[in-house]
């Protein structure tokens, strides 16, 4: 097989596989999974603090660039269809008419954005490489949530940014157990880094070849 | 199974076609925008509420749909009369929870599956781009399926967890979850795969 082609068009146009299919389905259903402990609001503050973002930053970092927020997106979907997927089981087409829903898009974003930072670490990026990317990606979320959540409210941006600034520990903290479990995954299950499943996929027409690990 | 605030009732809104409910959603959310008096607010909220009478919708399942809101509603408006006058935080505290509420009625009046077919149908203009809208409503409710899936995976290691006595560590939890997700996920995709998906 050719140097497989990365650019966007083409990924765009390249059919989906089977394989992607179940990963993005998987991952959907993980980030939903992940709010089902129940939330908590902050008071004064409408947006639910959980584990979902956790979930998102994880996809981005196992699946990539493209299918992280691809699984994200699927989730979106699904609970655009009326499904009560999303934390303290939200779910319907008001989620995206309230205030939230910034945080949301910033979740397609942020997943976006982790994928591809990490996967131009390496097979193994560093600890200190996918901490960066989860970080960054938090900031993100919270860059683009915050300014949409002060549109939808007519809430001046300052007022915003200070009500929000109760999420910034708790998303410091979430984002390094995201790093930590991405680091854990990897040594436990190697096909877990975009850069290596790449490598396998480019090697391998069908076959299961043991690629390097 | 896993459903949705959907409920089934014979009434107008529910017979209406999802991909109709969807666009008169879009008009009304922006009509909405351009509510800036308490005279307006009334007419818009009278309106809303006729729409979930007509819809036969009961009062404990449209508060359900606004529920969420309760606390911000609280804040927005506190913080709203300190920066405007009463009218002007009323109007705007009013449009979100009313933008909602109707986005909310299109939920409870539309079955998922209905939704989904809608949402596959406004993909098909993409199919240039090389987006197949059958296969995006494939990996939908190959997403669906897998929720229930995922929730086993995390109940098997929480209860791992448990019996090692580690219930604290949320790292301890989402390793396996995650290593367990990535396994079932491998291996699904073999299944498509043998079953012709990628031919």
């Amino acid at each position: 097989m050719t140097e497989p082609d990365h650019s966007a068009a083409a990924r765009l146009r390249r059919r989906l596989s089977a394989a992607d299919m179940a990963r993005v389905a998987m991952f959907a259903a993980l980030i939903a999974v992940l709010g089902l402990p129940g939330s908590f609001s902050l008071f004064g503050n409408a947006v639910p603090i959980t584990l979902q973002t956790l979930g998102v930053l994880l996809a981005g970092a196992i699946l990539g660039a493209w299918r992280g927020p691809l699984a994200v997106i699927v989730l979106l979907a699904l609970v655009a269809a009326g499904l009560p997927l999303l934390a303290g089981g939200r779910g319907g087409l008001g989620v995206f008419a309230g205030p939230s829903v910034g945080y949301l898009i910033g979740w397609v974003v942020g997943a976006f954005v982790v994928g591809w930072i990490i996967e131009r670490g390496g097979r193994r990026p560093g600890l200190h490489w996918v901490l960066s990317a989860c970080l960054l990606g938090s900031a993100l979320i919270l860059l683009i949530g915050v300014p949409i959540q002060a549109l939808v409210t007519g809430v001046p941006l300052a007022t915003t940014a200070k009500l929000s600034l109760a999420f910034v520990p708790g998303d410091a903290i979430k984002s390094v157990l995201a790093a930590v479990v991405v680091k854990g995954v990897q040594r436990a299950y190697p096909e877990a880094s975009p850069a290596v499943r790449r490598a396998r996929q480019a090697g391998d027409s069908g076959l299961p070849v043991h690629g390097p690990r | 199974m896993l459903t949705g605030a959907y409920v089934a009732r014979p009434s107008p809104l529910h017979h209406l076609p999802a991909g109709g409910k969807l666009a008169a959603l879009a008009v009304a959310c922006t009509g909405l925008l351009m509510v800036r008096t308490p005279a307006g607010v009334g007419v818009a909220t009278a309106a809303v509420a006729g729409l979930y009478v007509v819809g036969r919708i009961r009062p404990a399942e449209a508060w359900a749909q606004v529920r969420p809101l309760r606390w911000f509603v609280a804040a927005i408006l506190t913080v709203q009369l300190l920066i405007t006058d009463v009218p002007a935080a009323i109007s705007l505290t009013a449009r979100i929870v009313l933008a909602v509420a109707l986005a909310g009625l299109v939920t409870l009046t539309t079955r998922t599956t209905d939704l989904m077919a809608a949402m596959e149908r406004a993909l098909r203009p993409l199919r240039r781009l090389g987006v197949d809208p059958a296969r995006v409503a494939l990996l939908m409710s190959l997403a669906i399926r897998s929720v229930p899936v995922v929730a086993g995976i995390a109940r098997r290691v929480r209860d791992a967890q448990r019996a090692r006595g580690q219930e604290r560590s949320i790292r301890a939890f989402a390793v396996p979850l995650v290593v367990g997700v990535l396994r079932h996920a491998d291996t699904l995709g073999e299944a498509l795969q043998a079953r012709g998906m990628d031919d």
